[in-house]
């Protein structure tokens, strides 16, 4: 049985973009926000550190612009990131913030009772907004609790396969989306003026991660899957302090509020990496620090594989108050109690810079670029916000607590969008055997009683990009990486599942996000074989070096069945800062 | 070192009652039980269903009834178990069965949504943001970081009793509003949680306390929101 629903806008995720795109449109038109989990379940409700944005509350490290925080965040993308949506950006956020705020975000306070400020790596000033160390959870719940006062409808537990796509005057155009729900595994087909995929990032593509299992990409899948460019992919982040061995993330705002990583020998090694930023360097800078610290033989363990977190020195009073969840996660995981004895970490895979493309002006997704680099089609009324979308803000590298104040800029400003085309717009009637495609799928994968285990190939996903795709790539790695995808891509059309129920089938959504995370993979591996040079997060060691002649460009991948994804390259934009060279 | 896990199994897809399936396997010490969980279904029994997310005690979606105990299989820890006998796991009491561990969660949900759970503020807002100092954010900083995961009003004998009481999550919530001094709805609050099923149904057991992931003292905030009502005029 296939069920039918109409809302002028459809929200595919409820994290935080999700969630504040809704809270925009919701006063003036009717939107439903569709998610595989409860809301508050969502991945962001992880982030823990902060929210950036120039507030001047703490003036410790000087007085803040909008300008010197675009500047580091330019920088720290190593100059790949936009600059006019950066420049939107540092101006909006204090706004975005401080409207959070009215809205009941229960930020930790400074004497006088403004909003808390802290440092994070890569920032010049204290401009960090944080609500103690799970200000994600913290923004989370006020925007899911004002979604809830405006009436926004909710979908929990409903899986988005597909997108449904139509042309209109040269361009793509959406009409809504194809979901199932998780309880029943019935169809639902969403019609609706516009879309915005607000699906989050894909750490679960990696052995080593600090993301939610639910994080599987469905959003890069989708888009992907139709022939659709992603942009930048090549730039996961390795967050530097993962919880050694599980990788749980432990915040950088723990090196924010004074703490520092030590080798083996005790040394505080970041001081010969970034002389100037220390432990504050950004988070790629970090990474390949501790990375090469354990290749020569300076890890701490009996494998000498990780180095340690220290922060006991700021006295137990201000770890309880300002870090109470770290120090929780230490001590249940790994039994250190961290006001005494220092953290084992090492880098996990914690963000994807990359995603969806969007155009810089109407916020839609774009579809290609013409030969001059420049955008030439987009897909109508298609949006993407927060770690889905490619905006691009981060470029080749994020700064830490730049991600929690994207998804708010941007998915306000999603919501704005929509809520000024929506009049316009006209309701076509849907193809009549919608739907079809994706039932069918499901039933193939049901129907099946051998074949290739859903666990099997993803744990040799995770595994090969692990191995071959972290913080040091080479052409070698990435070409075995490759191989092993594609391999991996026709042993999944085999794939099938034990659990033949139809309720609650959570191997079956296994098996779905698989056939997303096989499909972004290729497009992560495709895009770092071809940036032939080094920036930020995408490390070559055969190209060490970075090269703006031929690079100082976005990466877009597109798919092409039974052929060799197919590379184009998107210009970037520069209007202020031209590219120097990168030091901490 | 080997361990037992008594599983409950149910199916309405093919099972016409519950039961419990025992697997046995290698674990360590320091594992974690969601990771035992996943090991028996991506290894063993790919029919075995739980929800699972985040896998840090933030997300709130794997809380379940671990040999007696509401916790969340994310934050516990197979050292914390007994191992001598078999490690008995059910889904998480007074809320139906959906599948397996699977609980329909509409009920909680329907009492967090009655106690209006958002910030009210009809004043215009300042051009900045609402001062609130330390003390004041102290309030509520506890009541706050609560995950929805439903462990304290599914431990709460009150609420076996009668599923009308708003429960302590749901008072919780209340708390953490009436509390935070941004907001402008207090009398309204407190009339809701001045309700028949309201605060006076809690009997002050602490069993939410003892099953809260996030070791929030719920009943403390119960007894402030039952203080602060007895001496409102309402």
């Amino acid at each position: 049985m296939i069920h039918f629903h109409y809302h002028d806008v459809i929200i595919v995720g409820a994290g935080l973009a999700g969630t504040r795109a809704a809270v925009e449109v919701a006063p003036v038109a009717d939107v439903a926000v569709i998610s595989k989990v409860f809301p508050t379940r969502s991945h962001s409700t992880a982030a823990q550190g902060g929210a950036a944005a120039v507030l001047n509350n703490n003036l410790k490290r000087g007085v803040d612009t909008w300008l010197l925080h675009m500047f580091d965040t330019v920088k720290g993308s190593d100059y790949l990131a936009d600059q006019n949506i950066v420049e939107y950006f540092a101006k909006e956020a204090p706004k975005a913030i401080i409207e959070m705020e009215h809205w009941g975000t229960p930020f930790s306070r400074m004497p006088d009772g403004r909003i808390s400020q802290r440092d994070f790596g890569g920032h010049q000033r204290t401009r960090i907004a944080h609500a103690a160390d799970r200000t994600g959870h913290a923004l989370l719940h006020t925007l899911f609790e004002q979604s809830i006062r405006l009436g926004v409808k909710y979908y929990p537990e409903f899986f988005v396969m597909d997108l449904i796509l139509d042309e209109e005057e040269g361009d793509y155009v959406v009409r809504g989306v194809v979901a199932y729900d998780i309880r029943t595994t019935e169809l639902h087909i969403f019609q609706s003026k516009a879309v915005m995929l607000a699906t989050g990032g894909g750490g679960r593509i990696y052995k080593i991660t600090s993301n939610a299992h639910e994080y599987t990409g469905d959003g890069f899948g989708m888009i992907y899957r139709k022939g659709l460019p992603l942009q930048d992919m090549e730039f996961p982040q390795f967050h530097p302090t993962g919880l050694y061995p599980l990788g749980i993330l432990i915040t950088e705002g723990v090196r924010g509020e004074g703490g520092y990583l030590i080798n083996s020998k005790g040394e505080r090694f970041m001081e010969r990496y970034a002389p100037d930023f220390k432990d504050l360097a950004p988070r790629d800078v970090v990474s390949r620090a501790i990375y090469t610290e354990i290749m020569e033989g300076r890890g701490v363990g009996p494998k000498k594989d990780h180095v340690l977190l220290k922060i006991d020195h700021i006295g137990k009073d201000a770890i309880m108050e300002k870090l109470p969840e770290i120090w929780k996660f230490a001590k249940t995981y790994t039994g250190v109690d961290c006001t005494k004895e220092p953290i084992p970490v090492m880098p996990t895979m914690h963000y994807m810079m990359g995603g969806i493309p969007t155009h810089h002006e109407t916020g839609e997704v774009v579809a290609d670029v013409g030969p001059d680099g420049e955008v030439s089609k987009v897909v109508k009324r298609l949006y993407a916000g927060g770690e889905a979308a490619c905006e691009s803000l981060h470029g080749a590298n994020r700064l830490g607590a730049n991600s929690m104040t994207d998804t708010i800029v941007f998915g306000r400003r999603v919501g704005k969008h929509m809520v000024e085309i929506l009049d316009t717009i006209k309701i076509k009637d849907l193809p009549e055997d919608v739907g079809k495609e994706q039932e069918e799928k499901i039933k193939a994968i049901l129907s099946r009683n051998s074949g290739e285990k859903v666990s099997k190939l993803r744990e040799e996903l995770q595994e090969t990009m692990w191995e071959n795709v972290s913080v040091f790539r080479t052409e070698e790695k990435l070409i075995k990486a490759l191989d092993k995808i594609k391999e991996l891509q026709e042993r999944y059309k085999n794939v099938y599942v034990e659990d033949k129920s139809t309720t609650f089938n959570m191997e079956l959504k296994e098996a779905l996000e698989l056939e997303n995370m096989l499909n972004y993979a290729e497009a992560l591996v495709a895009s770092a074989l071809f940036r032939k040079e080094s920036r930020g997060a995408h490390s070559r060691v055969d190209y060490p070096n970075r090269d703006d002649e031929h690079f100082l460009k976005h990466t877009l991948a597109f798919k092409q069945e039974g052929k060799e994804p197919l590379i184009k390259q998107r210009n970037v934009v520069i209007t202020r800062f031209p590219p120097q060279e990168r030091r901490y | 070192m080997k361990a037992t896990f008594k599983i409950f199994r149910y199916d309405p897809d093919k099972d016409k009652k519950p039961y419990y399936k025992e697997y046995t396997l290698d674990v360590e010490p320091n594992t974690v039980l969601l990771d035992v969980l996943n090991d028996i279904k991506w290894h063993y029994d790919g029919t075995l269903t739980f929800r699972r997310s985040c896998a840090h005690a933030i997300c709130g979606s794997c809380g379940m009834t671990i040999n007696g105990k509401n916790r969340l299989a994310c934050q516990t820890l197979i050292k914390d178990l007994d191992t001598s006998k078999p490690i008995k796991i059910e889904p998480l009491k007074s809320y139906p069965v959906i599948k397996d561990l699977v609980v329909d969660m509409n009920k909680f949900y329907e009492k967090m949504f009655k106690v209006k759970p958002y910030l009210v503020n009809d004043n215009p807002p300042p051009g900045r943001e609402f001062l609130q100092t330390p003390e004041e954010q102290k309030l509520i900083d506890e009541a706050y970081s609560c995950i929805w995961c439903g462990c304290c009003t599914s431990s709460c004998p009150s609420f076996w009793a009668d599923d009308d009481y708003l429960g302590p999550a749901a008072l919780l919530k209340a708390y953490r509003f009436i509390f935070d001094t941004r907001d402008t709805l207090t009398e309204e609050r407190l009339r809701i949680v001045n309700d028949a099923d309201g605060v006076w149904r809690c009997h002050v057991i602490f069993n939410c306390v003892e099953a809260c992931p996030k070791e929030i003292n719920i009943t403390e905030y119960i007894s402030r929101l039952k203080l602060k009502v007895v001496t409102s005029k309402l």
